[in-house]
């Protein structure tokens, strides 16, 4: 157990490098010559040469990344150059978090706990009507492209429908970012949770089937507990352990994500900055962007591996 | 203890073994010839009427895709102003875009595309994934360390990022390359290639077979791992089997079951994924039709109304939907047909 834990930690500061080094040649040298892509259409030699020396694209590439990355590790992810001219990348980023972190902290509060119920649900009721209705259900949101989602049911929700003399709606208001408790989150963040719900109800239900099967719940039964504590005390809590694994990967790609539903209702996130940054071009952004999303991934997986192994005693990593 | 419990048994497994020996339980048919293996299974997955239905719209799906040439009724290109977003009618059976072109040809050419990021990205990630997952699962020592290594890195990207990321940063510069690569050395051909918008593509089917081939050589490993271990597998190994036969016929034969429904879910996901990089103008580019670009431009500049919205937007999202649903029921079809226990 420890020198798992000593192994993925020694493992992780290589990870960790790796992934800024390709996320600064890919961000610097991927669209050609930098200065280049910073200058435009100004061609005039002697400028040309003045930034190259100003932003140090002089200097070998070695000497560059370690610049780079001392940079970042102060919080210094450069400066934004078309969008919002001479604002710092990190100042850019920090405002537009919050928004983000609320929106996908509505989209889990709905998502994540509805989807571990109905797992347990429809283990539990296996094989019956609502089962199958349940695992259609986690296919559909599985399949339904979030891309045609949003404006099919944002015209569904926020628009009024007239029947001749007769008419309903709108039903919700859409567009925009007026906090998280605000009636205009409830649309993006059902789209976000979908997926999340899904994920969860299949991966609750088949972990739930597992232990439902295995020995020691029929010894309980056998026992004559009742049906309630067999479930409850019993299997439950062996059920969720493995859950505890999907959780980072789901949180972190719902970040990453966003973009496609903060981009469609205009939410001033993080997610619409890197879109933004991408239409434009403005590569410290997008760099930024990804060595962060990037590594906060990885170390929440690795926080999550660990605790994993302190949860369930029977893991035993080699 | 166990004696006690085990003798009363054991008795009775004598009488009941005493009383059917004698009885004709298992007549033996001469004349019927064994069924092989995969009968049983083509049953189980027949029983899924979803699954069947799935299997069904995939196959329309590539009939389209290759015919789409013969069945589009328009030149998905053509252009025409006095045709504005106009309602289903006998000349355009699903209407018409913002700009006049029939919604028909273009969904029908959509299909192309995508059937087509689906069998390359499908064909790189297949190959690099089954390859180097056995070879790490099977060789273990520094092969496992570099490929679960690299493995580990790639997943350090959450997926849309990752191809966002690519495509911010390498397509352009490819792009550009290309360009010049063709002028210089007058390839007429690579101009065109360049210009018709699908050196754009190509980037986006390198990641996204990049980022295939890694979740695929995980599972791969885990299984061959596992099933490394197996008596009949080092009993292969004893009497002298060479690796790459043990591998292609002892190893990766056992361990399809969960690759193929991993497969199978795994083109949804990649048809959605041309669908979304499409829409967000990173993938197929316009004039070119995806249906992630389609709804991109029919949600265009002003908000739809209801008829508009039924043929403009709501078509190309069921249609994509259905696609991808159809690849989830044939893999979830398969799960079961494949391992009748689980479910």
């Amino acid at each position: 157990m420890a020198a798992y834990v000593v192994r993925r930690l020694l493992w992780l500061p290589v990870l960790l490098i790796l992934i800024s080094l390709v996320t600064f040649a890919l961000g610097i040298y991927g669209p050609g010559d930098p200065v280049q892509v910073l200058m435009g259409l100004h061609t005039r030699p002697e400028i040309v040469d003045q930034v190259r020396k100003e932003y140090g694209f002089d200097q070998p590439f070695v000497i560059q990344y370690l610049n780079y990355v001392s940079n970042a590790l102060r919080g210094n992810f450069g400066y934004s150059v078309v969008k919002f001219p001479g604002q710092s990348v990190s100042d850019l980023l920090a405002k537009r978090f919050p928004v983000t972190f609320q929106l996908n902290l509505v989209a889990l509060a709905w998502s994540l706990p509805l989807g571990i119920a109905l797992g347990i649900f429809s283990a539990l009721k296996r094989k019956s009507w609502f089962d199958v209705f349940i695992r259609a259900l986690v296919i559909l949101g599985i399949s339904l492209p979030v891309i045609g989602l949003q404006p099919v049911l944002t015209f569904a929700m926020a628009r009024k429908h007239e029947f001749g003399t007769f008419s309903i709606g709108p039903f919700l208001p859409v567009g925009g970012w007026k906090g998280m408790f605000a009636p205009e989150v409830i649309l993006p963040a059902f789209i976000l949770g979908l997926g999340v719900l899904a994920v969860f109800t299949r991966q609750t239900r088949a972990a739930m089937i597992e232990v439902m099967t295995s020995d020691f719940i029929r010894t309980a039964r056998a026992k004559g507990l009742k049906e309630w504590m067999v479930v409850g005390r019993h299997a439950l809590r062996n059920a969720l352990i493995p859950l505890v694994t999907i959780i980072g990967f789901t949180i972190a790609g719902l970040f990453a994500g966003s973009f496609i539903v903060e981009q469609f209702y205009g939410i001033p996130g993080v997610g619409s900055l890197a879109f933004d940054a991408l239409t434009s071009r403005e590569y410290y952004i997008i760099m930024a962007f990804t060595l962060i999303a990037a590594t906060v991934y990885v170390l929440i997986n690795l926080l999550i591996d660990i605790l994993y192994a302190f949860v369930d005693p029977r893991i035993r990593y080699q | 203890m166990i004696s006690l419990v085990g003798r009363p048994l054991s008795v009775v497994g004598l009488v009941v073994a005493a009383t059917t020996v004698n009885l004709p339980l298992a007549k033996i048919h001469p004349e019927t010839k064994p069924r092989p293996a995969w009968y049983e299974t083509w049953r189980r997955f027949a029983r899924n009427k979803p699954a069947l239905l799935g299997l069904m719209v995939i196959v329309l799906l590539l009939f389209t895709a290759i015919f789409a040439g013969q069945l589009a009724p328009y030149d998905y290109t053509k252009t025409n102003l006095d045709l504005s977003a106009k309602p289903p009618s006998a000349e355009h059976w699903l209407g018409t875009d913002v700009i006049g072109r029939d919604m028909l040809s273009r969904i029908i050419f959509g299909a192309r595309s995508v059937v087509f990021v689906i069998v390359v990205v499908a064909t790189i990630s297949l190959s690099l994934g089954l390859v180097l997952g056995a070879a790490a699962g099977y060789f273990g020592g520094w092969v496992d360390t570099l490929i679960s290594r690299t493995i580990d890195f790639l997943f350090a990207f959450p997926d849309l990022l990752f191809i966002f990321f690519i495509a911010a940063t390498i397509k352009p510069g490819l792009v550009a390359g290309l360009r010049t690569l063709a002028q210089d050395n007058n390839m007429q051909w690579l101009t065109d290639f360049v210009r018709s918008g699908y050196a754009d593509y190509l980037v986006v089917m390198i990641a996204l077979s990049v980022l295939g081939w890694a979740g695929l050589a995980r599972l791969v490993r885990g299984q061959i791992l596992a099933l490394r271990e197996k008596e009949f597998v080092i009993g292969a190994q004893a009497v002298g089997v060479s690796n790459w036969r043990i591998m292609t016929r002892y190893l990766i034969p056992n361990s399809l079951a969960p690759i193929l429904v991993a497969i199978s879910m795994g083109l949804g996901g990649i048809a959605l994924s041309e669908g979304i990089l499409a829409y967000l103008g990173i993938g197929l580019q316009p004039p070119n039709p995806s249906w992630g670009n389609i709804l991109a431009d029919n949600i265009g500049r002003y908000w739809r109304t209801w008829p508009e919205m039924l043929w403009m937007i709501f078509l190309p999202f069921a249609v994509m939907a259905a696609v991808v649903f159809a690849f989830n029921f044939v893999g979830d079809g398969l799960n079961e047909a494949l391992n009748p226990e689980l479910q």
